[in-house]
């Protein structure tokens, strides 16, 4: 009946354990003080839980190069969105 | 009856296209809240000192909580596909059951969470950060209660026999969307209540 190694369960449960680990993580570095370090750095965390939650969650990694390019094009789009509205509000 | 399995009823083709579809609906959902991202980006570069100050006014402790329970949701529904994968239709009945339970958790910090800040003054109107705050909270909020009617549409059909070790692409396709909506969240707890 087995269509998935049986690692399957484990690596979730170990992902999981990543997952709290991380937002712990990312709660405490917010009270201390960095500067502008402290958005990067909450960033950081919160890409690698995102990816994380793709890659082994929604099994983005077994995935063909199609699936891919519809989950990367739109963060793409939403960076160049960004891109231009800050450019033309910093900047006017 | 010797027409060849077409993109839609060949099973395996099937279920590799129904998450095609689902990715490509996620790409429209990314951009749903990235235009609401790009308002918070535009307005915190904007009035980066009123956004320092009002953040701070959020409970972060109930933030942090509801991140785990929407964490431990996405485990749950990961765990309810692998045991479907292996035909155990009961127990993924049970871990989306778990999933929704969660879910109606998540949702009921939130209400406490949104009381005790209607309670301190604190609306939609107050400022941009909390108008940002109520909208992209409710909008994620409403992608939450959509989540749970479709889990717990899933849970219904399993308990009818409709799904097996062999056929299961709702299960598949409804917990993509969950892990989704977590996604978000995963971005939302740092952006309002840990640098504001």
């Amino acid at each position: 009946m087995s269509h998935q190694p049986t690692g399957a369960r484990r690596t979730y449960v170990t992902v999981y354990i990543a997952l709290v680990l991380l937002t712990v993580c990312t709660v405490l570095v917010s009270y201390v003080n960095l500067g502008m370090m402290n958005v990067v750095v909450a960033l950081l965390i919160a890409s690698v839980k995102a990816s994380l939650v793709a890659l082994i969650f929604m099994n983005l990694k077994s995935e063909d190069r199609l699936v891919w390019g519809f989950a990367l094009v739109p963060i793409a789009f939403l960076a160049l969105i960004m891109l231009g509205t800050l450019v033309d509000t910093v900047l006017r | 009856m010797s027409t060849p399995p077409s993109g839609h009823t060949d099973p395996r083709i099937a279920l590799e296209a129904a998450k095609l579809g689902l990715w490509t609906f996620l790409a429209t959902e990314v951009l749903l809240f990235g235009a609401l991202f790009t308002a918070y980006t535009v307005f915190r570069v904007k009035y980066p000192a009123l956004f320092q100050s009002e953040h701070l006014k959020l409970n972060r402790s109930l933030g942090t909580l509801n991140t785990i329970v929407l964490i431990s949701s996405s485990l749950a529904v990961a765990l309810g596909v692998d045991a479907i994968r292996r035909g155990k239709a009961r127990l993924l009945e049970k871990y989306y059951a778990v999933t929704v339970l969660l879910g109606a958790v998540f949702l009921c910090v939130k209400y406490i969470e949104w009381t005790e800040e209607f309670h301190h003054g604190l609306y939609p109107g107050t400022n941009i950060f909390f108008s940002l705050y109520f909208m992209m909270t409710g909008v994620h909020g409403l992608h939450v209660i959509l989540g749970m009617g479709v889990l717990s549409y899933v849970v219904v059909l399993s308990r009818r026999g409709r799904f097996s070790g062999s056929y299961h692409t709702p299960v598949e396709i409804a917990g993509l969307y969950w892990h989704f909506v977590d996604l978000v969240w995963i971005y939302l707890l740092p952006l309002l209540y840990l640098i504001g």
